[in-house]
């Protein structure tokens, strides 16, 4: 009788890292929803687009390196990072930006550091930034959300024309929400409010149910215990508390509220889809609330005093540099330990 | 309610519990064949006394525990012993083993059984002496013989027994059934060990809040006595006994160590049930209920086994479909080992057989590339870093992985099953621990061979430097005789000067220091130190002996260590035991005539006399011969570890490369001695220290005497004043050593510190 031996445990538990990606590609939806309801079908050519790069380049380096293409396909990871990317990016973007958007986060940031679980940064972030420095007019131009200008948003083939010849559709583009409340430097917040049209009830129109919408997904993903509560929202709160400590009122020179930060530009989407992922993050609970923390710490302190409008992707690349930091000084005390583990170290 | 403390991590597979559960105990009945391993329990396997071809009765020890720790075996059933060979037996790394095998006859005939009345009326020791015969091991699963785990030393005070009810594997029943069904043993059991252990506080018995009827029944049964039946959520792995004892105590059991240590002993809740048996009624443990279940099983259920009954036996009982099933369990889903054969027989720490379909548990799929997700470590009831330990294990990491505490890890494979990445962690982890032990082994053995040579080296300039010596005291010698015209020794002995007198000093000083003693001890005192120094080199023994056992059985990372520290102990106690002896034979042999001088020199004599008919080759050959006789010893016992599958095999190993070794310096310092046969023959007169030390004491004194007595105080003080330097920086190296000479140190420092004080005084009195 042919019995196999293998090692113990023998039960495996339901998760799988292709569950894992998969639960988070559905969690995006109601984010992407919102943000093609307001902005048009702009993101979702942006993610179409570059879906279809992110799979074709990882095949082709996978393929260079000698690796199995189906098996590394299959964990969905260059998906999710395609996916976040064009999400992040400015609704229907020129296709050479995606292009070189994903080339540098699946191939420079990912592959180039040893692929999957190697990557120290967050490739969608490497990605992001790569363009914002290269690009900052395209990068800048966001698309008006509906309800802002006469007519209707980018319908599906406006936005695929716009993809592939940026200046035969002319959509109209407007200042985002962060923007204008970064150049006001002499109404109230008050006032502020009431002479732009992006801003809605929480903070910019669209914007602030795009945030809901991602809200909710990472509410789901936390439900679905895909991650851990820690960095996302020890991120929030530290958001939270330091535009509260320097909200004033709403004085011209506020940085602005709360409300306005959590729900404004790419916050719930960091918090939850990108702040979230593991192989860049912290691993300890006590790691992952102080490198959530110092990513809300560093938006605010990037979109009120530094030179760029959002901020969450220089954030996350800040603290990628410092998880292994945070990894060694985090670690736990084993069970029958006195010490922590780093303290029994000579170095 | 009493306060129940979570442990970190774990998980929750799923039970599957109610499968087995739908029936009562059933018995399983006489296999023909019973085969019975001589190592089921951890520790030295059993020897075989009985013969091929004996006929045995149920319930007769057919192979006796061999060492502290280990434990007998006993026929489960009458018939006759058919064989006694080596067979695959029930372990992770498919073994093969030694066996006896029994035909049975049917008749189920018990021997004579020796039950105790009132076993509160039995010593400690006794109760123990009745649990270790009985052959009873941990049941839970790990098999850790329960006399040993119960024998606390005195001076531990436990104030909490545990007793584990837990079984927080998926899929086994059998600890829930017995609960259900034989409560009133459980308590019965329990009792017993509250008498043996007196835990001064509490007497728990921990159970999952998945067995409310097995909980139910406990309590029931517990009604009235000071016995608390403590329930908590179910979460694996809660059973460990580290988790365990965290849970209902909140105390952490220090890495190393064991439970005793934080006042806590732990028995497995089937293995009360064997005690009770054991001592009320004089069964040994020959029976157990094994849980047997998995898709593959039609008729999944709990049956009371003969221990011994052959794994396919049991598995038809439960309806067990070979066709559906390629992977077969012995234990359970999480830590349990897969059978390579059904031939294999149940044993005692066999708690379940599951038997799924590939369905149920499918074979694992390729592991993927670890995403740092961090499950692993949320998972770890340990609170290691999983995933850490994993790239350390991979890039081979060993030390990294120490400093991670891979020696904490209790393989419970919580962070496998909660990896989505399917990375088999447990599995390396596993095989870093048998690397990291190897190489500690072989460090072990590297460092004994570095000191032994570098042990060499001094050894072999000290020679040098005495035959200098000797060559120089040798002139002197000659022209102070040709000058006195005496016998130096009877001049020695009849100038027996008061204790002042350098070379009386001088003489005693080497006498000390050939037997290790201190200055200045009356025959008296000396034989009471050499006694006490036996007394504690034993006492010392003892205690690394029962580490070195604990460690054996913990299987801890300092084996190692223990083991060397083991040998030195040994060697300690063999030569402070020597000592005595030689002392007591010397004052016989030279009665004490109140001059220590006096005494020292017809000690030396004595001495000299009985090693100067040994030539150094003579000793060496001696020396050589009985290390041969010790490593073919040893060599065969390792042949026989080796062949049984013993555990011991790897200590025996070490042990026989060491008297190899040893052997191998012998030959060569006789190789050595041969060649140069011709000088140390003639040099034979003076190669002795004892006629040295006389020698020098010799010229010392009769400098002295040509001394004034003023020059001769002060002579006296400053050696005093030396001496005492001397020892002082010894005592400080050896405290910050750590050596264990510091005591003596301090003595001696002591006693020359008064002496110097008083030599000040006198020489202050004579200025
Ligand atoms: S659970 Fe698996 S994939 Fe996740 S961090 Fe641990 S080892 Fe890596
Ligand atoms: S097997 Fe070891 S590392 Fe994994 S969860 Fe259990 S104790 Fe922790």
């Amino acid at each position: 009788m042919a019995l196999i031996t293998v090692s113990s445990p023998h039960a495996h538990g339901p998760m799988s890292t292709a569950t894992v990606m998969r639960l988070v590609l559905l969690a995006t939806l109601p984010g992407v929803f919102a943000l093609t309801y307001f902005f048009g079908f702009g993101t979702l050519t942006n993610i179409l687009f570059a879906a279809l790069l992110a799979l074709g380049m990882e095949a082709a380096i996978l393929k260079i390196r000698k690796r199995p293409i189906g098996f590394y396909l299959n964990d969905g990871s260059a998906l999710v990072t395609a996916i976040l990317l064009g999400i992040a990016l400015p609704p229907a973007s020129p296709w050479w930006i995606l292009a070189v958007g994903i080339l540098f986060s699946i191939v420079f940031a990912k592959h180039l550091y040893g692929g999957m679980g190697y990557n120290p940064f967050n490739p969608a972030m490497v990605g992001y930034v790569v363009l914002l420095i290269s690009f900052p007019v395209q990068m800048t131009s966001w698309v008006a959300p509906i309800g802002n200008f006469d007519g209707s948003v980018l319908g599906p083939i406006d936005a695929l024309v716009r993809t592939f010849s940026a200046s035969s559709v002319d959509a109209v583009t407007a200042a985002t929400p962060l923007d204008v409340l970064k150049q006001n430097n002499s109404l109230l917040i008050e006032d502020l409010w009431a002479s732009n049209s992006q801003f809605g009830s929480l903070a910019g129109v669209g914007w602030e149910w795009a945030n809901v919408g991602f809200l909710l997904g990472g509410l789901f993903l936390l439900y679905k215990r895909v991650f851990t509560w820690h960095a996302p929202i020890s991120m929030l709160i530290a958001l939270t508390l330091l535009s509260a400590i320097f909200y004033d009122g709403g004085s011209s020179a506020s940085g602005g509220s709360p409300m306005f930060h959590l729900f404004s530009g790419a916050t719930m989407l960091g918090a939850f889809f990108i702040v979230t992922d593991p192989v860049t993050s912290a691993v300890s609970n006590k790691g992952r609330i102080i490198y959530g923390a110092c990513i809300g710490v560093l938006i605010y302190l990037i979109r009120v005093w530094g030179n760029y409008p959002d901020a969450v992707a220089f954030s996350v690349l800040l603290m990628n540099f410092a998880a292994p930091l945070l990894d060694h000084y985090t670690q736990p005390r084993t069970y029958g330990h006195k010490k922590k583990t780093l303290q029994k170290e000579t170095d | 309610m009493r306060k129940i403390f979570d442990i970190h991590g774990g998980v929750h597979p799923p039970e599957n519990k109610v499968q087995s559960l739908s029936r009562g105990i059933e018995s399983a009945g006489i296999p023909p064949v019973l085969v019975h391993p001589l190592s089921q329990h951890i520790g030295a396997p059993a020897t075989p006394i009985v013969e091929v071809g004996q006929r045995v009765l149920k319930g007769q020890m057919i192979a006796d525990a061999k060492g502290f720790v280990s434990a007998p075996v006993h026929a489960s059933s009458s018939g006759t012993v058919s064989t006694i060979e080596h067979r695959e037996i029930p372990h992770p790394s498919g073994l093969l083993a030694r066996c006896i095998v029994i035909d049975t006859d049917g008749k189920d005939e018990w021997i004579e059984l020796d039950p105790v009345e009132d076993y509160t009326a039995l010593e400690k020791a006794d109760l123990l002496h009745r649990i270790r015969d009985a052959g009873i091991a941990g049941m839970g699963g790990a098999g850790f013989p329960s006399a040993v785990k119960l024998s606390t030393r005195d001076d531990v005070v436990i104030d909490t027994l545990i007793i584990n009810g837990t079984e927080c594997e998926p899929y086994i029943t059998a600890d829930d059934i017995l609960m259900r069904e034989r409560a009133d043993q459980i308590i019965a059991g329990v009792k017993i060990l509250q008498h043996l252990i007196q835990p001064t506080k509490q007497t728990l018995i921990g159970v999952e809040d998945n067995k409310p009827e097995g909980i139910a029944a406990l309590r029931a049964a517990a009604e009235g006595s000071n016995i608390e039946v403590v329930v908590f959520p179910t979460k694996y792995p809660s059973g460990g006994e580290k988790q365990l004892i965290q849970i209902l105590t909140g105390r952490e059991v220090p890495s190393g160590g064991l439970p005793a240590d934080i006042g806590v002993v732990c028995q497995n809740i089937g293995t009360t049930v064997a005690i009770h048996r054991a001592v009320q009624y004089g069964e040994p443990l020959i029976s157990r209920i094994t849980t047997v279940t998995g898709e593959a099983c039609s008729a999944p259920g709990n049956f009371e086994v003969l221990l011994g009954t052959p794994v396919d036996y049991l598995l038809k009982l439960g309806g067990f479909q070979q066709d559906q099933c390629i992977r077969l369990v012995m234990g359970g889903p999480m830590m349990g080992f897969t059978l390579r054969d059904t031939a294999v027989p149940v044993v005692k720490t066999t708690n379940c057989l599951l038997a799924p379909t590939q369905k149920e548990l499918p074979p694992p799929p390729p592991a993927q590339a670890c995403i740092r997700c961090g499950m692993c470590a949320e998972a770890c009831p340990v609170s290691l870093l999983p995933q850490q330990m994993y790239w350390f294990a991979r890039g081979k990491e060993y030390e990294k992985l120490e400093e991670h505490n891979l020696f904490d890890c209790i393989e419970c494979g919580a962070c496998s099953y909660a990896c989505p990445s399917n990375i088999p962690l447990v599995q390396y982890y596993r095989a870093s621990k048998a690397e990291i032990r190897k190489q500690q082994q072989e460090k072990v053995k590297s460092e004994h061979a570095k000191a032994r040579f570098e042990a060499r080296q001094i050894r072999i300039e000290r020679e040098e430097a005495e035959k200098e010596a000797r060559r120089k005291a040798r002139q002197e010698a000659a022209k102070k005789k040709a000058a006195a015209g005496k016998d130096p020794i009877k001049a020695a002995q009849a100038k027996a000067a008061p204790a002042a007198d350098p070379a009386q000093a001088a003489i005693e000083k080497a006498m000390a220091k050939r037997s290790g003693n201190a200055p200045e001890e009356t025959n008296e005192e000396k034989l009471a130190r050499l006694k006490k120094a036996v007394e504690t080199a034993e006492k010392r023994l003892e205690s690394a002996t029962a580490k070195l056992k604990e460690a054996e059985a913990a299987d801890a990372p300092n084996l190692g260590a223990l083991q060397t520290a083991h040998e030195r102990m040994t060697e300690k106690f063999a030569k402070a035991k020597e000592e005595l002896q030689q002392f007591e034979q010397a004052s016989t042999e030279a009665p004490s005539t109140g001059d220590p001088a006096a005494d020292a020199i017809a000690r030396a004599q004595a001495a000299r006399a009985k090693n100067a008919d040994k030539s150094p080759r003579e000793k060496a050959e001696e020396q050589v011969a009985s290390l041969e006789k010790r490593l073919s010893k040893s060599e065969q016992k390792l042949a026989e570890a080796k062949e049984s599958g013993s555990e011991t095999a790897e200590v025996l190993e070490q042990s026989t490369a060491k008297l190899r070794d040893k052997l191998d310096a012998a030959r060569a310092e006789l190789a050595q001695l041969s060649e140069s046969e011709a000088p140390v023959a003639a040099a034979a007169s003076t190669n002795d220290p004892a006629q040295l030390a006389i020698e020098k004491a010799m010229a010392a004194r009769e400098a002295a005497a040509k001394l004034s007595p003023e020059d001769k105080a002060k002579k006296a003080l400053e050696s005093l004043e030396a001496r005492v330097e001397k020892t002082r920086t010894k005592l400080a190296e050896a405290e910050e050593s750590g050596a264990d000479t510091v005591d003596v140190l301090r003595d001696t420092l002591a006693k020359l510190e008064d002496k110097l004080a008083e030599a000040r005084k006198e020489a202050g009195v004579e200025g």
